[in-house]
This record gives structure tokens, C-alpha cells and sequence, in this order.
């Protein structure tokens, strides 16, 4: 597969001297759902709004869709639609009116009928005729998301889809992203949720500081990320703890890790015929601070 | 050229200005209104003709331009100031559009509102006051010219203020007084010969003139004079935004 985003050694500072990316490399294939990870302040919106013209870039290239982003700016963007973070909404204007605004802004000529489709696609057809102030705010994320597909983008950057957004509707979400990425439509999102990025993406990009760390399959990222621990208070103090545990120092708490997908009953039933005496057990998932934390070990000692 | 762009930018824009009708009319009419009650019938009636025209009809090319200027100033720069406000600024940084279609939409929609403006107060002003317009294409020109011009001055604004004190500031602080001393309501030849001259340096004077004498056969300078300078603050209004879209000014980090 092709890469439809091609983003080679970019750096931004701000004025305020805060450096949000430093020297990202990051190719996006054609038709992938990619999902930038990372905490707040990783410089996530940077990237995004780097690639889509609203923030310039201090250094480096992007190549979208073939086009640079700078030089040949008006073919770049024609091909992309943004749904930002922020639900800035034009609160006086009906649905209808900002969805047909943002198709004609992106040089596409006045179409009823896609209009339409994109609506119905987003269950905002019934409010089409009301004013934006009117809806609640998981109908303006739709009508921000109905705006960035009202031209027909081939890239669709979705910047936080589901921060504060209720069940049914991030369930909605995830459905409309796969129908998107089947009829074509390269998806890049960003979020701060784990399982958010394990539902959706096909790879995965962690991002932490301004530097991209890893940008790796799904199903091989989550294995290196989705670890649990199984922590054991013992009875009796052992003396020396299974293949895959460890140990405390007072020989009184045995820590066990294993995979997002393994079941804590065998490994209890092996500790028992092990003659270990158990007090209690609590098991803890490996925070996205501590995976970051462990990405960032992991990286300066290769 | 993105064209798709400039119609929706002049659409969205129209149809703001449709949505606040009463606001976007009654009130400069309503004050036009006021000025030619007052100083046209009231006070005027106990003054001389100036020039050989009554005070009444003397001071309608001035009232015409004192609202063109401020309400092209103001559309134009809330227009802009809006979306920059509630953050909606974003789509215009991510679409297709350069400086081209962003002044053409924005300005171009400002500009109409203002012209459909001036044509209502001169409307009004006829009931007040019988006048005559001794050259109708060049009082057009002049209409046009100053909507644009001031549009684009009102568009610059816009981008650069970031409070809506700001975006008041420059109108009541700077347009208002060069308004008032731009011979709306008097001839420049009445004042001191000192005066005279200060005063040609308030790039109003020559709006005002140029009106005037479109209405009159009259002006205080040369026509010519008038619209050439009209068109050279275009010409630096079109640089300046120009220069800010390519820079990012107060637009982008």
C-alpha cells in the first residue's frame, strides 16, 4: 500500500518556545484507520493541525494525497476534511446551511443530494432546518464531523472524536469510521483511551513530548501495551517467585504479569498447588503513564 | 480561483446580514434620519446656501459617506472578528482559499451591504430634502469605491482586533473624528487658511469632497484628485491583507 500522508522530519515551536514536535517522521497508508496515541500536551493537535493548514510548521515536509502542503496547498487540502477538538459551531446557522457552507468552501460545486446522504449518515437529517445553538453537544460533534465529509475527503482527521461524548454515540462513531474506511477513506484519529485506539485502528502511533515513539500494528503494539498485573499479598513468605513474577522485598507480595486476554483463575490454581498461601489479590492494568514511561526506558537504552 | 468558496463566504455572509435585518437597517437609517431632522430642516433652515445649495442638500453627500464609512468599517470587521471568535476560524485555515477568495467573499458581501445602505439612506434623505445628483455615474463610482475600500479597511480590523473593545476602538476612536472633520457638515473652505491645509491631510476630506461634488458640480478638491486617492487606500488595504494571510498574522501560530 501506498502512503497517502507522507510527514518527514517536522519540528513546531511555538513563539511561546515550547516545542510541541520534534522531528516527526510518519507515513500513513492509503485506506488504514491509523490512531495517534498519547497523553494531553503530546503534541497530537500539532500534528493534525500542521497537516491540515492551521498551524505552520518550524521545519519539515508533508506530502498529502501527493501534494505538498505548503507549495501546492489548494489540491493538499481539497482532499482532506478536519473535525476539530473544539466544538466551535457557527451557533445561528441551521444545520443544513453550515454543511452546504463547508462543501462549497472546499471548491466542491452545491450538491442536495450528497448533503443529504451525509446528514442521514449522521441521523442529523431530522435537524437539518434547526439552529445549531439549539443541539446538544454530541449533535454538534456530528455536525462538525457531517461538515468535514460535506466534500468528499479521500483523508479524514478526526481530533478527539470521543472526548466527552456518551456511549451510544462513540458506538455510533466507531461504526461510522469502519463505513468510511470501506468505502475508501483514509481515517486518522487521535485519542487518550487505550481501548479507543484497540477498537478502531489498524495501526497504532504513541506519541509522547513531541516525539512519535512507536508507530506499530495493532495487534503487535497491544501485546507490548496491553499488560495486566496480578498482585498477590502472601500468607507465608516464599522464597522465590514463579518464571513470570516478582518478587517484594519482604518476600510478602508477589507481583504476576500477563496479557490483557489471559484469565487470573489458572494462574491462582497453579499458585495453590504450588502450596503458596494467598491473603488477597488485586489486579492492576499498566496505566497509559506507565507504558509511555516504559516506551520512553525503552527507547533511550536501544 | 477557488469560485465554490467565494459563494459560500458571500452567501453565509448575506444571509447574516438577511437574518439581522432590523438591526442592519433601521438603526443607521434611523440615524440618518435624526441628522437631517436636526441639522437639515431644524438648524439648517437658518443657514446660508454653501456654494449655491441649500444646507439641507449641502450635507447629504457627507451623511451618506459618514454611514457608508462606519457601517462597511463594521460589517466587514465583525464579519471577520466572528469566526475568529467563536473558533470556527479553523475551517477557513483548512480549506482551499487563499487571500483571493477570503477578500472577495468576506469584503465583496460587506461591501454589498453597505451599497444596499447607501442607496436606502438616499432614499430617505429625499424625503427630508429635495437634492439633485449632477453626475449619477460618478456618484456610483464613489459608492462603490468606498464600500469596498472601507470593507477591506473594516476587514483589517477584524483580523487584528482580539476583544471586541478593539473592534470598537478604531471606528469610534479614529473614523468617527476624521468623519466629523471631513467636511460632512461644513465646506473646508470655511475654515482658517491653516486649517485649510491640516486638513488635507485626513484621507476623508477627499471621500467626501469627491461626493459632494458628484451631488453638486462643487467639491473642496479635484475630483480626480478624490478618486485617486479613494483607490490608493484600496490598493493599501489589498497589500496589507495580502501580507497578512501570507505571514499569518494574528491568524496562525
Amino acid at each position: 500500500m501506498s502512503a497517502i500522508v507522507s510527514i518527514k522530519g517536522l519540528n513546531k515551536t511555538y513563539a511561546s518556545g515550547f516545542v510541541a514536535l520534534k522531528s516527526v517522521d510518519l507515513e500513513i497508508k492509503r485506506g488504514e484507520i491509523l490512531a495517534l496515541l498519547g497523553p494531553n500536551g503530546a503534541g497530537k493537535t500539532t500534528l493534525i493541525n500542521i497537516v491540515c493548514g492551521i498551524v505552520k510548521p518550524t521545519s519539515g515536509t508533508v506530502i498529502a494525497d501527493g501534494h505538498d502542503i505548503q507549495r501546492d496547498y489548494r489540491r493538499a487540502r481539497e482532499a482532506i476534511g478536519l473535525v476539530p477538538q473544539e466544538l466551535s459551531t457557527d451557533a445561528f446557522e441551521t444545520v443544513a446551511a453550515t454543511v452546504r457552507f463547508s462543501r462549497g468552501l472546499f471548491g466542491k460545486k452545491r450538491d442536495d443530494a450528497h448533503v443529504e446522504k451525509v446528514l442521514k449518515a449522521l441521523t442529523l437529517w431530522d435537524k437539518r432546518d434547526n439552529k445549531i445553538m439549539t443541539l446538544s453537544g454530541g449533535m454538534k460533534r456530528r455536525v462538525l464531523i457531517a461538515k468535514a465529509l460535506s466534500h468528499e475527503p479521500t483523508i479524514l482527521f478526526l481530533d478527539e472524536p470521543t472526548a466527552g461524548v456518551d456511549v451510544e454515540l462513540r458506538h455510533d462513531m466507531w461504526k461510522m469510521v469502519r463505513g468510511l474506511r470501506e468505502s475508501g477513506v483514509t481515517v486518522i484519529l487521535t485519542t487518550h483511551y487505550i481501548e479507543e485506539a484497540q477498537e478502531m485502528a489498524d495501526r497504532i502511533g504513541v506519541i509522547n513530548k513531541g516525539e512519535l515513539l512507536l508507530v506499530e500494528e495493532k495487534a503487535a503494539l497491544m501485546k507490548k501495551l496491553g499488560k495486566r498485573k496480578l498482585i498477590v499479598e502472601l500468607a507465608e513468605p516464599i522464597a522465590e517467585a514463579p518464571a513470570n513474577g516478582t518478587l517484594s522485598n519482604d518476600k510478602k507480595t508477589l507481583t504476576l504479569t500477563f496479557d490483557a486476554g489471559t484469565t487470573v483463575g489458572p494462574m491462582l490454581g497453579e499458585l495453590n498447588r504450588a502450596g503458596v498461601q494467598i491473603a488477597d489479590v488485586r489486579t492492576e492494568e499498566t496505566s497509559l503513564e506507565d507504558i509511555f514511561v516504559g516506551l520512553v526506558h525503552g527507547k533511550e537504552a536501544a | 480561483m477557488n469560485v465554490y468558496a467565494i459563494k459560500a463566504i458571500y452567501r453565509f455572509e448575506m444571509a447574516r446580514t438577511f437574518r439581522t435585518l432590523t438591526q442592519s437597517i433601521a438603526s443607521p437609517v434611523l440615524s440618518t434620519s435624526l441628522y437631517f431632522i436636526v441639522f437639515g430642516s431644524a438648524i439648517g433652515g437658518r443657514m446660508g446656501a454653501i456654494d449655491g445649495v441649500s444646507y439641507g442638500a449641502f450635507i447629504v453627500p457627507g451623511l451618506v459617506m459618514l454611514s457608508l464609512l462606519s457601517e462597511s468599517i463594521s460589517n466587514a470587521s465583525f464579519g471577520i472578528y466572528l469566526p475568529k471568535w467563536s473558533g470556527t476560524i479553523y475551517e477557513l485555515h483548512s480549506a482551499p482559499v487563499g487571500p483571493a477568495e477570503v477578500i472577495l467573499g468576506y469584503v465583496g458581501a460587506a461591501a454589498s451591504k453597505s451599497l444596499m445602505l447607501g442607496a436606502l439612506i438616499l432614499v430617505t434623505a429625499r424625503v427630508f430634502v429635495p437634492y439633485q445628483v449632477e453626475h449619477p455615474v460618478w456618484m456610483v463610482l464613489f459608492l462603490v469605491l468606498t464600500s469596498t475600500t472601507f470593507s477591506m479597511f473594516g476587514f483589517i480590523i477584524g483580523l487584528w482586533a482580539d476583544s471586541f473593545q478593539k473592534l470598537q476602538t478604531i471606528p469610534l476612536m479614529v473614523v468617527t473624528p476624521l468623519t466629523f472633520l471631513g467636511g460632512a457638515f461644513y465646506s473646508i473652505k470655511m475654515l482658517p487658511p491653516f486649517w485649510q491645509k491640516v486638513t488635507l491631510v485626513n484621507p476623508v476630506v477627499y471621500l467626501i469632497s469627491g461626493m459632494r461634488w458628484a451631488f453638486t458640480g462643487t467639491g473642496d478638491v479635484d475630483v480626480v484628485v478624490s478618486a485617486g486617492a479613494t483607490f490608493g487606500f484600496l490598493i493599501i488595504c489589498g497589500a496589507v491583507i495580502t501580507y497578512i494571510f501570507k505571514t499569518g498574522w494574528r491568524l496562525k501560530t
